[in-house]
């Protein structure tokens, strides 16, 4: 467990009324919304106290709000939904009640960019503020934006965590943690590389350099103070 | 130098000549290496936003997201100000302030979670009245909020603030405790003093359940943060005439814990049991989310 500091007991500062079902759900839609280069339209599905308590608690602003990029101290997060109207982005959400099996603070988010790429996660507030993308484009991950992050999408191969880590040390990156899901052997993969510092635009040019490397994105820490 | 009870907090405190905000912002710079400038930059700003948001439905006219809430504030500046108050002016103030920062956190607006959003009334109510009834300034009640965090630290290190875990007594009754040790040191009481008023405020609202309607942090929360804010003069007034605590507090924040264990799970922050399922709850909710549903 990490130690709690002075900040984590007065603290976050926050646009309420409840920490898992503003700030957290923000963090969930922040991190979709940096997936993709400008997103036109967005399909939020909820699940469980999320379902239920959604107009209430605000969570619908919240998760719009993410997509624009606000933080979590925004105070614009209120009027999310007429910034987003002015900004062109359409958006919709879903309750869906039938699927029970899932962590009670659960949404869904599908994005669509403007080039026509579309993004699907699954996110959870997991308390505090706190998130973790569960799932991402189909493949089960671990995601949390507390710290820079790369995400690449890469054919399963021999090589390319080698190449990965090469990359990034060239570009004097420390890595903190790194973690590789696949669906299977020679199939598609997704490898999430938390690093310290910040991730310049060269280091996503050498990484499509492989062949293997099908998609990069970065993710960049989420303040919270 | 780092504690991880109020035993060790205590003893290094009456050792050195310290006060508990000392020694809790020397554990942030020693034991968590963080920079000091910027640790009171910090808590600087946290009261800043504080200040706002006791402010803020003084001079707005607030509604909830939930429509449950909004304007409690001004009604109760309103009688104060034309000398229609039971209480005396430094309670009548601090549970207007603390029901109005819950205004503006229910209304989607700009709060510190102290220690939680559903809380977050109780100490700025108190610290903001007490600054401006006993004429305190910005740095000292900024150096009294690491005292009141060192309380919620020994609460969130040993047991809970989550209602969801402890019930409210774990949000309201720590924020509550954080509060009146707070307010203890900023009148000149001894951190044995601060640390009595803490167990005071716990004990006081020991087992109250958490129970929103509709879930929403609305009510009872609203008027919950103004109890607490009472409850936290209270306590600091019993420990400064001197009233000694039985159990220190490391004992209180365990009674508190193994409490809140017992408390039924329909009574902690799932809306299943207490107010929320009664008729009339039902009812408000239902007829607030019909409201909603025709704008």
């Amino acid at each position: 467990m990490n130690e709690i500091g002075t900040f984590d007991i007065l603290g976050p500062n926050m646009i309420g009324p409840s920490s898992s079902h503003t700030a957290g759900a923000l963090r969930i839609a922040f991190i979709a919304g940096k997936m993709v280069s400008k997103p036109v339209s967005v399909k939020y599905v909820l699940y469980g106290s999320f379902a239920r308590t959604y107009h209430g608690h605000g969570t619908d602003r919240a998760l719009v709000a993410g997509i624009l990029g606000y933080q979590t101290d925004d105070e614009r997060i209120r009027d999310s939904f007429e910034h987003a109207k002015a900004a062109g982005v359409d958006f919709e959400f879903i309750e869906n009640f039938t699927e029970t099996e899932v962590y009670p603070n659960t949404v869904d988010v599908y994005v669509t960019d403007e080039n026509g790429n579309e993004v699907s996660l699954r996110g959870e507030s997991i308390g505090g503020g706190n998130a973790v993308i569960t799932k991402l484009n189909g493949v089960d991950v671990e995601l949390t934006g507390n710290y820079n992050t790369l995400v690449i999408e890469q054919i399963d191969k021999k090589g390319v965590m080698a190449f990965l880590t090469t990359v990034l040390s060239a570009n004097d990156i420390n890595i903190g943690t790194v973690r590789l899901f696949r669906e299977g052997k020679g199939k598609k993969a997704t490898t999430i590389i938390e690093v310290d510092s910040e991730i310049p635009a060269q280091v996503t040019a050498a990484l499509y350099s492989m062949d293997a490397v099908k998609n990069v994105i970065i993710v960049p820490r989420i303040k919270m103070d | 130098m780092n504690f991880i009870n109020g035993a060790q907090l205590l003893d290094y405190c009456e050792k050195e000549n310290k006060k508990i905000s000392e020694a809790m912002f020397e554990r942030e710079v020693t034991h968590l290496e963080a920079d000091p400038e910027r640790t009171m930059e910090k808590m600087r700003k946290a009261y800043s936003i504080m200040k706002g948001s006791v402010k803020k439905p003084m001079e707005e006219d607030i509604v909830s997201m939930g429509g449950m809430i909004g304007g409690e504030s001004k009604k109760l500046h309103t009688m104060r100000n034309e000398g229609k108050n039971i209480c005396g002016t430094v309670v009548s103030k601090a549970i207007a302030y603390a029901v109005g920062v819950l205004e503006v956190n229910a209304s989607m607006g700009l709060i510190v979670a102290a220690p939680t959003a559903g809380s977050s009334g109780v100490i700025p109510g108190v610290l903001c009245t007490i600054q401006e009834e006993f004429g305190f300034s910005d740095d000292e009640i900024v150096q009294a909020l690491f005292n009141a965090a060192g309380i919620g630290y020994l609460i969130t290190r040993n047991a809970t603030t989550a209602g969801a875990e402890g019930g409210c007594q774990a949000e309201v009754g720590s924020a509550s405790a954080m509060a009146a040790s707070a307010v203890v040191e900023l009148m000149g009481g001894t951190p044995r003093q601060c640390l009595d008023a803490a167990s005071f405020a716990i004990v006081n609202i020991l087992g109250l359940v958490c129970d929103p309607i509709g879930g929403l942090v609305e009510n009872p929360c609203q008027n919950r943060n103004a109890m607490g804010a009472s409850n936290a003069l209270i306590a600091a007034e019993l420990s400064l005439a001197g009233i000694k605590s039985i159990t220190p507090i490391d004992e209180t924040i365990e009674v508190m814990y193994a409490v809140g264990k017992s408390i039924p799970s329909e009574l902690r922050e799932t809306s299943m049991g207490g107010l929320a399922v009664a008729k009339s709850a039902c009812e408000t909710c239902k007829a607030c989310a019909e409201r909603r549903n025709k704008k």
